[in-house]
């Protein structure tokens, strides 16, 4: 295919260099290594060349072109390094820092800034211009997301990922000249807008414009006090991306570190959140199958991924029946933490700290909801991102590639393959297809894996026989896929018996609160890095996790008893937008 | 020789512009009429004989726009003409809209019929409103005697026209500004290529034209030897110019190309107010470059004014007199692209903000050799690397100004 692929000779510096056609001057400078600079370029997203600072000189041509923009054509004479394209890219620079706050100390993204890492590279090591930024206060009014104007360098790369990506368009430009911002309809706080608190704005950001709420001290400040039990839980796609940020190779699987690494920060123990997957597959898989027995609401939807749940109660509020009303596996195991864990260890629910390290900045908002706790105490007391604890790992010197591995503690910490791929777009699905299948049929499934229902499509369908009836499933990541889905549900049209949506591209593996740097091609490796975990494991079916089996025996009862419903369900409402544009 | 002619606005006070028989008794739509009897190819060549470019301002040939637009492949080609008119000291095609609206719609017509287009649209600027009954009328006139819709003078040839009014930004005169603002989206430039020719309104290919290139098309499938006898050199035929600012009688002239700027400011527009001198001279809008005195005895022309260092551009000519400073003026101009600008892309953003600071700073005595450099600078790269036309060109009149007025922004030798 390579061989018929009309091919363009084209010399960037003097280098001769023959590529396909159609490649941007960007790409084909990469080829013989050379970055040109850039900044509201993202390779996952729709160009823009707003920034102008990938401008390079193109021999005939008049003005400058932009590389991310411009094809290359026979005979193309590109030059990225004379006097008046390095006067832009230190023009720009200039221009841009005299209008962002400049107090790099004190920003979330302070040596993991775009900006700040250009500015390096062009040795620009002050302003030359007078300070233009408009000091405006930093925007904390939810548990998610923090926006800072005053660092926003207007790129735009936010706008597309809510667009593009998500279809929900929080985030847009409005004014015009200098006065232009990024901002939401009305300027309202995010959460009081369609933002649904995904947080991909956050991770395409160049700079601090936009990021996570930060807890760490919190955790900090919980792991010095010694009347305090501190546990921790961590996400199954944790382990395979928290590698990036210490020079590992993108899909790295750092598991038994990142426990070493929790263990060294101080936490008493160390579980695992698939422990807490496998006991969501028990329970959703049992209301799923209840549900097709009790004609009751189908099809039954997933409910783990927070922002897709904050999706369904502000964009298609009447279809909320349609939700499981198992909890996340996050906020499950929260429930058991405080409960069936601490009866066990002789501990108060309120003497333990539940921290939990998650991929996502919604997982933030979901442990504040009032239904997610009782008594007056959290299921979870404190959520992470994976960048606040590569923070947190940093700020204790530590370096994942090079710790011991070590293993869960126990009883909260052992996991099936099932729990591990929840990570991934299409896993929850599998593994409930794994349970469900061998609940109803009382036969072993032969083949675990259910290839329909991996990989990175948007949307995936496949049918699934039972006994008796044909199910019919399909699976979605990003809510533009979803609101494919959900026009369907909503009319009464929909083909399917189960769904599963998870909000960010790729699943957990690509949430909003991954690494900066994030990027599909990146997904791709650590979804691949999730299939191989599931695949290593002894045990790769929910409901064979012996300690699964122990805490329905000795604690819940049976999957959608009394007990757990209490526990581990809970209800979705309609979320009030103060506007409306129809 | 008559500095004044009357070929693109011969029609001007012979109808009644709210009647389309009244049009027609005076010739109306016979150049249509001839158009669907001729080979539409043969109307580009006529075009590109007649060496006739953009009146925009980007003086592109218009003969090869409407020959690449036929030649494009696609279904419901548009057609949009450009009446956003938002250069300063321009108001030419105010003048085309209001005295000779169905000739502007017949014009399109022929457009469309040339270029295979099934739709076209006015996209008039906001500040117009008041002529936008007159040109629905019109519309609505030539809809009903078949100059419009569907099957047009029986050619099997279907068109036609949509007017929408703009929203006040200057920079929806960019075409691409322009084409996301009919689409109902914020008016700011996009990146090209896709070229509008290619993929414009509604992903449709899109040949866009100015009011005046418009309006000459009728008049030269009429009577091409009168317009052919016109100009100089490269320049043929006649031009629409508005002049503006310290002289006695602004406004809007039609002549024919290689007229003196001389006997343009002295003697159409009755010269300069109480015979003060001419401080400087902007061709072509706020965008447009500046130069002295010097320049009077220049004829009108493409290829003379560019040698002198400006540009024919829309067609504005202000003219400012020794009781505004350089340097106030320049403020004036860059106030607007201050306002102007759409925000998106950096240089032109920021670069606008940053060369008011320092002019206001050059104002007041405040500026120092080091502020010249860093403007020249922004200013280069502004023009050098921005997005769009705007942030290309907002520079022109201060870059032009440093060469022609070097004194202003020597600020070594009086300091020193």
């Amino acid at each position: 295919m390579n061989e018929s692929q009309e091919m363009v000779k084209l010399t960037i510096n003097n280098i001769p260099i023959e590529v396909p056609k159609g490649t941007k001057i960007m790409q084909a400078a990469k080829v013989l290594g050379i970055d040109i600079p850039h900044l509201c370029y993202h390779e996952d997203q729709r160009i823009k060349a707003h920034c102008r600072l990938c401008s390079v000189e193109v021999t005939g041509k008049k003005r400058l072109l932009a590389a991310c923009s411009t094809e290359v054509w026979e005979g193309m004479d590109v030059h990225t390094d004379t006097q008046i394209v390095r006067d832009t890219q230190v023009s720009i620079l200039q221009l841009m820092l005299a209008n962002h706050h400049k107090d790099c100390l004190s920003c979330p993204r302070n040596q993991n800034c775009d900006l700040q890492r250009l500015c390096s590279r062009f040795n620009i090591l002050k302003s030359n211009l007078p300070s233009v930024v408009k000091e405006v206060p930093r925007i904390e009014t939810n548990p998610s997301i923090v926006r800072d104007p005053s660092k926003c360098i207007r790129c735009g790369r936010c706008i597309r990922a809510c667009k593009d990506v998500q279809g929900i368009a929080a985030l847009t430009y409005a004014g015009r000249s200098s006065d232009i911002v990024v901002t939401t309809a009305f300027n309202k706080p995010m959460e009081e807008t369609d933002c649904i608190l995904c947080g991909q704005c956050s991770l395409v950001c160049p700079t601090g414009a936009i990021v996570e709420k930060d807890d760490t001290q919190k955790v900090l400040d919980a792991l010095q006090d010694n009347t305090k039990h501190v546990i921790v839980q961590v996400a199954p796609s944790v382990r395979v991306a928290l590698g990036d940020a210490f020079g590992l190779e993108p899909g790295a699987i750092v598991t038994g570190q990142m426990v070493t690494a929790l263990k060294l920060l101080g936490f008493d123990k160390v579980f695992d959140t698939n422990f807490g997957a496998d006991l969501t597959i028990m329970e959703e898989g049992h209301e799923f199958l209840h549900r097709l027995n009790n004609g009751g609401v189908l099809p039954m939807m997933t409910s783990c991924s927070p922002g897709w749940v904050n999706y369904m109660e502000k964009h298609f509020p009447t279809c909320i029946n349609h939700l499981s009303s198992a909890k996340s596996p996050m906020s499950m195991f929260g429930a058991i933490a405080k409960t069936y864990y601490a009866k066990q260890a002789g501990l108060k629910p309120q003497e333990i700290v539940t921290v939990s390290i998650m991929p996502c900045t919604a997982k933030k908002f979901e442990a504040s909801r009032p239904e997610m706790g009782r008594d007056g105490y959290r299921d979870v007391d404190v959520v992470l991102t994976t960048r606040e604890l590569i923070k947190l790992i940093k700020y204790v010197g530590l370096s994942i590639g090079q710790l011991p591995e070590n293993d869960f503690d126990s009883p909260l910490g052992l996991s099936t393959g099932a729990g591990a791929i929840f990570g991934a777009t299409g896993g929850v699905m599998e593994a409930a297809l794994r349970t469900v299948y061998e609940k109803v049929t009382g036969k072993t499934l032969e083949k675990l894996e259910f290839m329909d229902v991996r990989g990175f499509e948007g949307i995936k369908e496949a049918t699934v026989h039972l006994p008796g009836r044909d199910v019919h499933i399909a699976v979605a990541h990003t809510l533009k896929n979803a609101r494919l889905i959900m026009e369907q549900v909503k009319k009464g049209t929909s083909p399917y018996d189960f769904i599963e949506i998870m909000a960010c591209p790729g699943g957990c593996i690509g949430g909003g609160g991954q690494p900066i740097g994030t990027t599909n091609a990146i997904r791709k490796k650590r979804m691949a890095a999730l299939y191989e975990i599931d695949k290593a494991l002894p045990i790769r079916k929910s409901h064979e996790n012996p300690d699964i089996q122990t805490l329905y025996q000795n604690f819940l009862g049976e999957p959608l008893g009394e007990k757990a419903h209490e526990l581990l369900h809970t209800h979705y409402h309609q979320v009030d937008k103060p506007y409306t544009f129809n | 020789m008559s500095t004044q002619v009357k070929f693109l606005t011969k029609n001007f006070g012979q109808y009644d512009t709210s009647s389309i028989g009244s049009y027609m008794n005076i010739g109306g739509f016979e150049a249509l009429r001839k158009a669907v009897n001729m080979n539409p190819e043969d109307i580009c060549t006529m075009l590109t004989e007649a060496k006739i470019r953009g009146r925009g301002g980007a003086e592109y040939p218009l003969g090869r726009k409407w020959s690449q637009a036929r030649a494009v492949r696609g279904e419901n080609k548009v057609v949009i003409c450009n009446a956003d008119e938002g250069e300063t000291t321009t108001f030419k095609d105010r003048e085309l809209i209001k005295n000779d609206p169905f000739n502007l719609i017949e014009a399109m017509s022929i457009a469309g019929f040339v270029c295979g287009a099934t739709d076209g649209f006015i996209y008039m600027r906001g500040e117009y409103a008041c002529h936008r009954p007159l040109l629905l009328n019109a519309i609505r006139q030539a809809r009903n005697y078949g100059f419009l819709g569907e099957n047009i003078l029986g050619k099997g040839f279907d068109f036609n026209i949509h007017l929408y009014s703009g929203g006040g930004a200057y920079v929806c005169g960019e075409g691409t500004a322009l084409i996301r603002s009919i689409e109902g989206k914020a008016g700011r430039p996009r990146m090209k290529p896709p070229f509008i020719k290619v993929s414009g309104l509604f992903a449709r290919p899109t040949c866009l034209n100015n009011v005046e290139s418009l309006s000459l098309v009728p008049h030269l499938l009429q009577d091409k030897t009168t317009y052919m006898n016109c100009g100089t050199g490269e320049s043929i035929g006649t031009k629409l110019i508005s002049v503006a600012g310290n002289v006695n009688k602004p406004g809007v002239f039609e002549i024919p190309f290689g007229t003196t700027v001389r006997e343009i400011i002295y003697n159409l527009a009755g010269g300069i107010q109480h015979d003060r001198n001419i401080q400087l001279i902007q061709f072509g809008g706020a965008s447009g470059k500046v130069t002295d005195a010097s320049i009077l005895d220049t004829p009108y022309t493409y290829d003379d004014l560019r040698a002198a260092g400006v540009m024919v551009g829309s067609g504005g000519i202000l003219v400012i007199d020794e009781r505004t400073s350089v340097i106030d003026f320049l403020r004036m101009n860059q106030e607007f692209f201050s306002e102007e600008s759409c925000g998106q892309c950096t240089p032109c953003r920021e670069g606008n903000l940053h060369i008011k600071i320092i002019l206001d700073k050059l104002a007041k005595g405040e500026a120092n050799e080091q502020d010249i450099k860093t403007m020249t600078t922004i200013a280069k790269v502004m023009s050098m690397s921005s997005l769009c036309g705007l942030g290309e060109t907002a520079q022109n009149s201060l870059l032009s100004a440093m060469k022609k007025f070097p004194q202003v922004f020597d600020l070594g030798g009086a300091r020193a």
